[in-house]
C-alpha cells in the first residue's frame, strides 16, 4: 500500500552559525551575512517521507512558502528524492504570522491528494513550533508532534513514538495525519548523483524569469515573459519544472493572509547586545582565585 | 476569534499529568497575578482532567481567584484534540483577554491548535510578559493596556515584543523556569466553577499505546549554584573537573549544548535555549564560549564566573568575574581555595 506524503519546508537564515564575523561592533548580528539554509528539522521530515516511500511506495510533494530564492531548497529536496516541488510565492504572503501562514499552507495542501503531512518540529529562525499544529487544525486532521520514530505504518494506520520531554510516548491513529518531526528521528540522506544530474536544471517560472533578465538586461518585459513561458514549458516536458503557486491559484481568502490575516504584530525589536556589566578580571593564580572566593563568601553567594 | 474584551479575565492553563500539577502553571500564576492586578481583572486557571479537583485548591493557593474545573473520564490523559476542543469552547464562552500556557511539550502541542481553532494570535516561548501601550505607526492610534509578549527570536539574537491589537484573546506560551514561582498562601480562598462538557471518541483520534517516563536526574532549576562545562573542557574524562568543583560547592553540574552533543554530560544537565533555563545565585562557566543560545538559558544568574582561555569568548561579556586562563589550572586552584576556606571555618 502506497502513501502520499506532503512535506512542508522552509528556507531559514543559519542562526546557529553566529560567530564573531557576523557580529557588528555594537554586538548586534548582521543578518545578511548569514547563509540561507534548509531548515534542519525539515530535512528530518523529508527523510521520514523518503523512508516511507522507500518501504511502501507513494509520491512525495514538497512545498515551501517563501521568496523565489527558496527554490534552492526545493531543488535540494528533488536531489534527495522528492517527486514534486511547489514554490508558493506571492508578495501578499508578506508579514504573515504563524496563523496566517498555516491558513495559506492549508489552502495549498488541500489541493493535493495526501495521506501524511510532514513538517519539521520547528524552524530555527523563529523556534515557534506553531505552524504544524495550526495547520493540522485547519486541515481537520490529528497531529502527532515531536515524532522521534515511526514505529509502524499499515492499513492506513500509523504508530509513532513522540518525545514528551521526560520520556516518550507511542501513539496510534488513522490516516490522514500531520507529523512534526524532530532531529532525533533520522539522519537525512545526502543528494543522489543521478538526481542531481536530472534536477540541476529544475527551476520555478519566477526563477527562470530572473535568470533571463540577468542574461538579457535590455530585453523588454513582454519578451522576457514569453521566453520564460517557453523555457518553463520545456522544463515541464522534461519533468523538472518547479511548480509555482500564488494565493489566487490556491483560492486563499486574502483577508486571512499576510498582514490582515495575522493577529500578532511586532511592537518592538531589540537587538541582544552582549554588553559588559560590572565585571572584574581575576588573575588565574592562587591569590586572585582565593580573593574571589572570599568575596563570594562575604557576599553570601557561597555559603 | 473574539474581539477586544477589556473586562476579560487573565487565564492560565493548568497543565497536569496523572493528577500531578506541572511547575509551569505555578510559575505562570505568579506573573499572571501581577498582570491581572495591573488590569484590574480576575485571574483564573483552567483545569482539565479526571478527578483533579484537589489541584484546584492548590491553584487558588498560588494566586488564582477562580478555577474553571472540567472533569471528564475522556480527559484523563492529555490528547491534543480533546483538550483543544474544551479550551476553545471555554474561551468562546468566557472571552478571557489573556490566556497563558507553559511552553512545555504539551503546551507547545496544544496552544497552537487552540489558536488555530479560535483564529487568535499566539506568541511562542515568551521569557517576559508586561502590560503596556502601543501607538500604531500608520495612523498614530493608541491601544492601551495590551499584553507585551516578549521573546527571543532569530536564534536568540533579537528580543521581539509581540502584541495583538484587535483579535483577542492575547495568547502566549511561556518558557519553563523563567518566571519565579510564588509562595503558596494556604489561607487564600477562591471560586471553583465546574464546567460540563460533552466529549466522545471522535474528540480522541489518538490511541496512547504506551508511555515511558524517566525521572530527571538533576533539578537544575532548583540549584543555588551551578557549575557548567563546555566544549573547552576537552573530554569526558576531563569533565571530572566540573563534577569535582560542583561537589565541593554543593552545586549542580551542568553542560552547554556543545558539551552534551560531545557526550561529556547527559542532556538532563543541559543549560541554554534548548535545555533548561536557570537563574542560580552563582553560575560558573568552565570552558564555555557563551553562544547567545547558551546565554539565553543562564544570563539571569545573580553572579557569573567565566573561565576561558580565549579572551574574546562572548561569555566574558556577561561575566562578573572573568578568569582568562587554562581551566585545567584554574579549576583545581578554585577547589583548593574553597577547601581551605571550609577547613578554616
Amino acid at each position: 500500500m502506497a502513501y502520499n506524503c506532503v512535506v512542508l519546508i522552509k528556507q531559514v537564515p543559519d542562526t546557529k552559525r553566529i560567530t564573531g564575523e557576523v557580529m557588528n561592533d555594537d554586538g548586534t548580528v548582521r543578518r545578511s551575512a548569514l547563509p540561507a539554509i534548509f531548515n534542519p528539522e525539515d530535512l528530518n521530515a523529508l527523510e521520514l517521507a523518503l523512508q516511507i516511500k522507500d518501504k511502501f511506495g507513494g509520491h512525495i510533494t514538497v512545498i515551501t512558502m517563501g521568496l523565489p530564492a527558496a527554490g534552492a531548497i526545493l531543488r535540494d529536496s528533488l536531489f534527495r528524492g522528492a517527486d514534486d516541488a511547489i514554490l508558493l510565492t506571492d508578495p501578499r504572503c508578506a508579514a504573515s504570522d504563524t496563523l496566517a501562514t498555516s491558513y495559506i499552507l492549508s489552502c495549498a495542501v488541500k489541493k493535493i491528494d495526501y495521506d501524511i503531512v510532514l513538517c519539521g518540529r520547528q524552524a530555527i529562525d523563529g523556534d515557534t513550533a506553531q505552524v504544524g499544529p495550526q495547520l493540522a487544525e485547519k486541515l481537520g486532521i490529528p497531529q502527532i508532534t515531536y515524532v522521534e520514530q515511526l514505529i509502524e505504518l499499515s492499513d492506513r494506520t500509523i504508530t509513532a513514538q513522540r518525545n514528551i520531554g521526560n520520556g516518550w510516548q507511542q501513539v496510534r491513529t488513522k490516516l490522514p495525519v500531520l507529523l512534526t518531526v524532530t532531529s532525533e528521528a533520522n539522519e537525512p540522506r545526502v543528494a543522489a548523483a543521478k538526481k542531481i544530474m536530472k534536477y540541476k536544471i529544475a527551476l520555478a517560472p519566477c526563477e527562470t524569469e530572473q535568470q533571463l533578465k540577468t542574461q538579457n538586461p535590455t530585453a523588454a518585459p513582454e519578451e522576457i515573459k514569453a521566453l520564460a513561458a517557453r523555457k518553463s514549458a520545456e522544463l515541464e516536458q522534461k519533468g523538472v519544472l518547479i511548480k509555482q503557486w500564488n494565493l489566487d491559484f490556491i483560492k486563499a481568502d486574502l483577508s486571512w493572509c499576510g498582514q490582515s490575516g495575522s493577529p500578532t504584530k511586532v511592537h518592538r525589536i531589540q537587538s541582544v547586545v552582549l554588553a559588559a556589566k560590572e565585571s572584574k578580571n581575576v588573575e588565574p593564580n592562587d591569590q586572585g582565585i582565593s580573593d574571589m572566593i572570599h568575596e563570594l563568601i562575604e557576599d553570601k553567594i557561597i555559603a | 476569534m473574539i474581539s477586544v474584551n477589556r473586562k476579560g479575565e487573565v487565564w492560565v492553563f493548568a497543565e497536569q499529568h496523572n493528577g500531578q500539577l506541572e511547575d509551569t502553571p505555578i510559575e505562570l500564576l505568579g506573573k499572571a497575578r501581577r498582570l491581572a492586578d495591573t488590569l484590574g481583572v480576575k485571574l483564573a486557571a483552567t483545569l482539565l482532567g479526571d478527578n483533579v479537583k484537589e489541584l484546584a485548591i492548590k491553584l487558588i493557593h498560588y494566586g488564582a481567584d477562580k478555577v474553571y474545573l472540567v472533569e471528564h473520564p475522556l480527559l484523563q490523559a492529555y490528547q491534543t484534540n480533546s483538550f483543544a476542543k474544551v479550551m476553545s469552547d471555554l474561551i468562546g464562552k468566557y472571552e478571557p483577554q489573556i490566556v497563558l500556557y507553559g511552553a512545555t511539550i504539551t503546551g507547545r502541542d496544544l496552544a497552537p491548535r487552540i489558536a488555530s481553532a479560535t483564529k487568535a494570535g499566539l506568541t511562542a516561548d515568551c521569557t517576559d510578559l508586561q502590560i503596556g501601550d502601543h501607538t500604531t505607526v500608520k495612523d498614530g492610534k493608541l491601544y492601551k493596556s495590551l499584553l507585551f509578549q516578549i521573546r527571543p527570536a532569530f536564534g536568540g539574537n533579537i528580543i521581539a515584543t509581540i502584541i495583538n491589537l484587535k483579535r483577542w484573546p492575547q495568547m502566549a506560551t511561556v518558557r519553563e523556569g523563567v518566571m519565579l514561582p510564588p509562595e503558596p498562601d494556604v489561607t487564600r480562598r477562591g471560586e471553583i466553577i465546574t464546567e460540563k462538557v460533552k466529549l466522545n471518541q471522535q474528540n480522541l483520534p489518538l490511541e496512547i499505546l504506551q508511555e515511558h517516563k524517566r525521572p530527571r536526574k538533576v533539578d537544575l532549576k532548583a540549584a543555588r549554584i551551578i557549575v557548567a562545562g563546555g566544549a573547552g573542557v576537552g573530554s569526558k574524562e576531563n569533565f571530572k573537573l566540573v563534577w569535582d568543583l560542583a561537589n565541593c560547592l554543593g552545586a549542580a553540574p551542568a553542560g552547554s549544548r556543545a558539551a552534551v552533543d560531545l557526550g561529556f554530560i547527559d542532556s538532563d544537565h543541559q543549560v541554554g535555549q534548548t535545555g533548561t533555563t536557570v537563574r542560580p545565585s552563582l553560575y560558573i562557566a568552565v570552558g564555555i564560549s557563551g553562544a547567545i543560545q547558551h546565554q539565553a538559558g543562564m544570563s539571569q544568574s545573580q553572579k557569573i564566573i567565566a573561565i576561558n582561555n580565549d579572551p574574546d569568548a562572548p561569555i566574558f561579556g556577561i561575566a562578573h568575574y572573568k578568569i582568562i586562563g587554562d581551566l585545567n589550572e584554574v579549576v583545581p586552584k578554585m577547589i583548593k581555595a574553597i577547601k581551605s576556606v571550609s577547613r578554616g571555618s
